[in-house]
């Protein structure tokens, strides 16, 4: 079915055609060949950050599985000892999902720091606004139509380019943490048009359930032609793994062409998009600094850590960072990729197998130039006492002292740049030292 | 006390149910006096017109501008121009891969070449059409009084022409400045009359082509009566499908109204070119009865005495009653309101701003929920005013079209529908989700989505709404759940 898509007539984005996105794999290539005096002496870092919007769990993502009360807080949410579904250790302490294999390895590899009990300066519970501190940089809520990425691009050492750098912006919406003065050029894969998201759907199907039983009817009946319209192996596994939308009953599939497992389409869009990025910044000339966005972890019912929905978001953001890491080739050696959230959920399960919002979660570095294979926390502990607001994970570390300490010692960012118009207000959060080998 | 429910809820009514949904600040702005806000509106009757202009022409300039098209074209046929194109004059294409892209898909007028003489005509109805939608359009977008254009929407469409007819094309647009907009506070009687006797009416319904078979110009002659405009003004103009008319009343008000036609061609003086005119020639003769009256008026007058009977006529009463309760309340609007409705008119002798008095009176207008689905060019509209796009106006367009209202496009004389079904098909529906998100990317990243919908919808605004939109996961869905809550989807 063919997919509409709609003009502003207002926005304008630089794009990049699918042509000229093969000639990066092409100079990538090239690149290999050249001879190290080349660039000697000019490192060429690379960095990406990945906002996983919606909230990420941090105690289903890095299970404290050593902590006394993990298991009484987490029934059901909780990662077993050992069998199906067991977490894949990291050091003894905590254990990784099981659906992350990829990101084990990497920590094996000392390529990847799993940040826990960490915040930001944010305490509140709304997403926007948490999106907003994570993104702005600011200290507290407040309205800013620039990102801290974007301002610190404009302090980047020029290490020999004739301009700044240019950031890079995957998506059809460009990422209020790169927002700003600093150029950015943005992509949209656009060969299957706008997807629906599926999220927006499942919650405009609850919305309707229990408000308006004619749109509850038309709209799962226009979500079920869209089904039949685009019959698929791919379609039917995004319906399958979603029985939320609608119950409508999944397409009989042909004998003949049983499909491969394949992640639904909202992850397959993000492999993909993980993908793109990766040749973007491996073109000569391209950007270095990117940024990226992932949506859909706000599991408040049925949080399916173990198999189910966060599972199954869990191996899509793992295959996309394989993916990163695949194509970034032997420019992985130069990156950093910082993934983070705006908080976390609650300590205990809530009444329908999920999590509400809460504070305190994780953030993960991880890439080439990464001095990884280990934990970084300072544990507070989840004995009720030491809950924030009786509820939340305590938060222990700000954020900000992993960013600046990535910007400063990856990037090159002065530390007096930092702590003024990166983030204001935020001299007293230093910037740690050793994250990067 | 706190207010009720419906209380709270009348500000937001005023705008959207009443309204083509409000610009940033206007619920606050009129929070005090929601019904006052909307009375308002009906104090300058005037401010319903759109002028004439160099781009907006009366309709008899219009066929002037037709017939100078048709001279050159056979003035060019004489020397042999005329080409291949003839019959290329309507033909369509896809907009798909033009200069455009991204564009919605949907049928356009192939573009002129090199104006082969056929086109002339073509032309002349294309420019027509278009500065006509653009400037109902962009009064849509900007006006002060919505209210005012809401009741021009719904008579230009209880009155519908469509421009997928010959020269209707042409005339759609000026039809409603000059039969419907003049009226819509005035006499139900004038605006009939208006309407019937409109070029752009007399060609949708074909009266221009009824001869009467004992008629100077019919006598011996195979063509006779069209039934067409008759049966219609009885079943959808007045007394309603279930007014108590026989066949026998149709056939003879056809009889009555033959020879109303309109000046067109060589034949006609300059001043009657484009206006209404009655020829004789056609007239059949004869005294006829309708609804049990005979009339034996000589000429026109039997036909204009016919009007003015039905506009007054109870069942005329009810059905329109009926219909503006159904278009402004609900698809089942209460009996008492329609039997207010009903008296209003009655008793006012067809008086429009009493009727519509009557309607922004009634408590039945303003204690329910949000019920009917905001149609497509409604709801097209309400989203450029609600958060200020500078879409233009081709694109507002083509919005509407997508969900299935092109304007005056409309496939039966009946007009669109005005049920929840069929705006609620799901296709439709699901097309919209599009459009919101189409929507959420093109709002500034620095609006707080809570603050726009409390500013958007008012202090009434539905409690799951309210969650859905606060508990979004990101900006962009806050803006999705909000353009496609029922809060939005209907009024």
């Amino acid at each position: 079915m063919a997919t509409t898509q709609y003009r502003s007539g207002c926005r304008e984005h630089l794009t990049l055609s699918r042509r000229q996105l093969m000639a990066g794999t092409t100079s990538l290539a090239l690149w290999g060949l050249l001879p190290k005096t080349a660039i000697a002496g000019t490192r060429d870092p690379r960095f990406l950050t990945i906002i996983l919007r919606g909230a990420v769990d941090g105690l289903a993502l890095a299970a404290p599985v050593g902590d006394p009360d993990y298991v009484r807080l987490r029934g059901k949410l909780a990662l077993p000892k050992d069998g199906a579904g067991a977490g894949l250790p990291l050091d003894g302490f905590f254990a990784l999902n099981s659906a992350m294999p990829y990101l084990a390895h990497l920590y094996q590899k000392r390529e990847a720091i799993i940040i826990h009990a960490v915040s930001t300066p944010y305490r509140g519970r709304s997403h926007f606004d948490g999106q907003d501190v994570l993104e702005s940089g600011l200290p507290g809520v407040g309205l800013s139509e620039t990102g801290w990425l974007n301002r610190a691009l404009t302090d980047l050492p020029h290490a020999g380019r004739s301009e700044g750098q240019k950031g890079l912006a995957m998506g059809a919406v460009v990422p209020l943490v790169i927002r700003g003065s600093a150029p950015v050029m943005s992509w949209t894969p656009k060969a299957n048009g706008l997807p629906l998201r599926l999220n927006t759907i499942e919650r405009l199907m609850d919305l309707y359930s229990h408000t308006d039983e004619g749109l509850a009817k038309a709209f799962a009946e226009g979500l079920e032609i869209d089904r039949v319209a685009s019959a698929g192996a791919q379609a039917s596994a995004a319906m399958a793994a979603n029985p939320a939308m609608g119950g409508a009953p999944a397409a009989p599939k042909p004998a003949s062409a049983q499909p491969q497992p394949q992640p639904p389409r909202p992850f397959r869009d993000f492999i993909d998009t993980a993908d793109a990025a990766a040749k973007f910044m491996t073109t000569a000339g391209g950007p270095r600094i990117g940024a990226l966005s992932f949506e859909g972890w706000d599991t408040h019912a049925n949080e399916g850590v173990i198999t189910g929905q966060l599972a199954n978001k869990f191996a899509g953001l793992d295959a996309a960072i394989k993916a990163f890491a695949d194509g970034m080739g032997p420019a992985w050696k130069d990156t950093a990729v910082l993934i983070v959230t705006e908080f976390g959920r609650t300590a205990r399960t809530n009444g329908t197998e999920g999590t509400d919002h809460g504070t305190g979660t994780v953030a993960i570095l991880l890439g080439g130039a990464v001095k990884g294979g280990r934990v970084l926390a300072d544990w507070p502990g989840l004995a009720d006492a030491n809950l924030y607001e009786a509820r939340d994970l305590k938060p222990t570390r700000d954020l900000r002292t992993i960013t600046k300490g990535i910007l400063r010692d990856h990037l090159g960012v002065p530390d007096g740049a930092l702590a003024g118009h990166v983030f204001p207000d935020s001299a007293n959060v230093k910037g740690l030292d050793g994250l990067m080998a | 006390m706190a207010p009720r429910l419906s209380e709270q809820r009348d500000a937001a009514t005023a705008v959207r149910r009443f309204g083509l949904g409000p610009k940033p600040g206007d619920i606050a702005r009129i929070a005090a006096d929601p019904r006052g806000y909307v009375l308002a509106a009906l104090a300058n009757p005037a401010a319903a017109r759109i002028q004439d202009s160099p781009e907006l022409e009366a309709s008899p300039a219009v066929f002037a501008a037709l017939e100078e098209a048709r001279i050159e074209q056979a003035i060019m046929k004489a020397f042999g121009q005329n080409g291949t194109a003839a019959s290329s004059q309507s033909a369509t294409v896809p907009a798909n891969g033009s200069a455009t892209p991204g564009a919605l898909p949907m049928m356009v007028e192939a573009p002129p070449k090199a104006a082969p003489a056929s086109q002339l005509a073509g032309k002349v109805r294309r420019e027509a059409l278009r500065d006509e939608t653009f400037a109902r359009i962009n009064r849509a977008v900007a006006t002060d009084t919505p209210f005012l254009e809401r009741l021009v929407y719904f008579w230009s469409n209880h009155f519908c022409v469509s421009v997928t007819k010959g020269q209707v094309r042409a005339l759609a647009g000026s039809f409603e400045r000059e039969a419907i907009r003049p009226h819509v506070l005035g006499k139900f009687s004038d605006m009939l009359t208006a309407v019937e006797h409109h070029p752009a009416m007399l060609i949708f319904l074909d009266n221009q082509q009824s001869i009467g078979p004992n008629s100077p110009a019919g006598i011996g002659r195979d063509r006779g009566l069209n039934e067409n405009l008759a049966r219609e003004i009885l079943e959808l103009h007045t007394l309603g499908v279930d007014g108590g008319y026989s066949q026998a009343d149709v056939t003879s008000f056809a009889r009555i109204i033959t020879g109303w036609t309109f000046g067109q061609g060589e034949m006609v003086t300059a001043a009657d070119q484009g206006r209404f005119i009655f020829t004789p020639n056609r007239h059949e003769p004869g005294a006829f009865a309708v609804m049990g009256k005979t009339y034996e008026q000589p000429g026109r007058a039997a036909g204009e005495a016919v009007l003015k009977d039905l506009a007054h006529h109870p069942a005329t009463a009810r059905n329109i009653a009926r219909k503006f309760a159904r278009h402004f309340v609900s698809d089942n609007p209460p009996p008492a309101l329609i039997a207010a409705l009903e008296k209003s008119f009655r008793d006012s002798g067809g008086d429009l701003a009493a009727l519509t008095r009557a309607l922004v009176s009634a408590p039945e207008a303003w204690d329910r929920a949000p019920a009917k689905i905001v149609p497509p060019f409604d709801y097209a509209v309400s989203l450029v005013r609600g958060f200020s796009l500078q879409t233009p106006p081709q694109e507002i367009n083509r919005l509407a079209a997508v969900l299935g209202q092109p304007l005056w496009q409309v496939s039966s004389p009946k007009g669109w529908p005005d049920d929840d079904n069929a705006w609620m098909g799901p296709s439709p529906i699901r097309e919209r989700l599009r459009i919101a998100e189409w929507v959420a990317k093109s709002v500034p990243g620095t609006s707080d989505p809570r603050l726009v919908l409390a500013d958007l919808a008012g202090p009434g605004v539905g409690e799951l709404t309210k969650q859905a939109v606060a508990r979004a996961e990101t900006r962009e869905q806050a803006f999705e759940l909000m353009i496609m809550s029922p809060d939005f989807l209907r009024r």
